[in-house]
């Protein structure tokens, strides 16, 4: 899983019938100290996340694996939001 | 996958990895309800950093700190309800200790 920021939106009307009713988001993958890196993949939402949140994204078949998601045509879900991240001090 | 830990000489399956954080998140998907999530930052075969730290589902309650293996892919959710867990990377064992990690190059 990646930690990623929500950044954008796809509206999309004509869409396979499983993807009706989701939300598309655009997120931007970051680095564990809270930094972009560079890139984009769009995602569909699970969780109702919102602009600018830091999100868990699962990518691959695993992202069908989602509650809700069963056939549905995706490889990169969002399935969590996140409150804090704590890294170990070396 | 998605920005995946690469490097020259890494490959995309079972790797040993530090846990070096942890990851809250109240509002997630129902089927991650109860289950832990811990950065993993993965290792080369001397155990030294390669790449960039990962999110990873806890399957065998490893805690920060500790050398563990980790595996990758639609297999990260077999340890659980494989039908209904969304995790591509899951922590699967704990490694004894560091002195248990031995090849060609590095012996201890």
């Amino acid at each position: 899983m990646i930690i990623a920021r929500i950044i954008g939106t796809v509206v999309s009307s004509q869409k396979d019938p499983r993807l009706e009713g989701r939300k598309l988001l655009i997120v931007r993958p970051v680095n564990v100290d809270g930094t972009d890196t560079s890139g984009y993949v769009v995602a569909v939402d699970t969780v109702g996340a919102g602009f600018h949140e830091r999100v868990l994204v699962v990518a691959g078949s695993s992202a069908r694996l989602a509650q809700g998601m069963k056939d549905v045509p995706v490889d990169a879900a969002i399935v969590g939001v996140i409150d804090t991240v704590d890294i170990l001090d070396d | 996958m998605i920005d995946s830990p690469d490097s020259p000489d890494s490959l995309d399956f079972m790797q040993l990895a530090r846990v070096i954080g942890t990851v809250v998140a109240t509002v997630k998907n129902d089927s991650l309800e109860g289950r832990k999530l811990l950065v993993v930052q993965s290792l080369d075969h001397e155990l030294r950093p390669q790449g960039k730290p990962l999110v990873a589902l806890d399957a065998i309650g490893a805690g920060t700190g500790e050398l563990v293996v980790w595996c990758r892919g639609k297999e990260a959710s077999f340890p659980f309800r494989r039908e209904d867990t969304p995790t591509d990377c899951t922590i699967i064992a704990i490694v004894d200790s560091e002195a248990h990690v031995t090849n060609g190059s590095r012996r201890r």
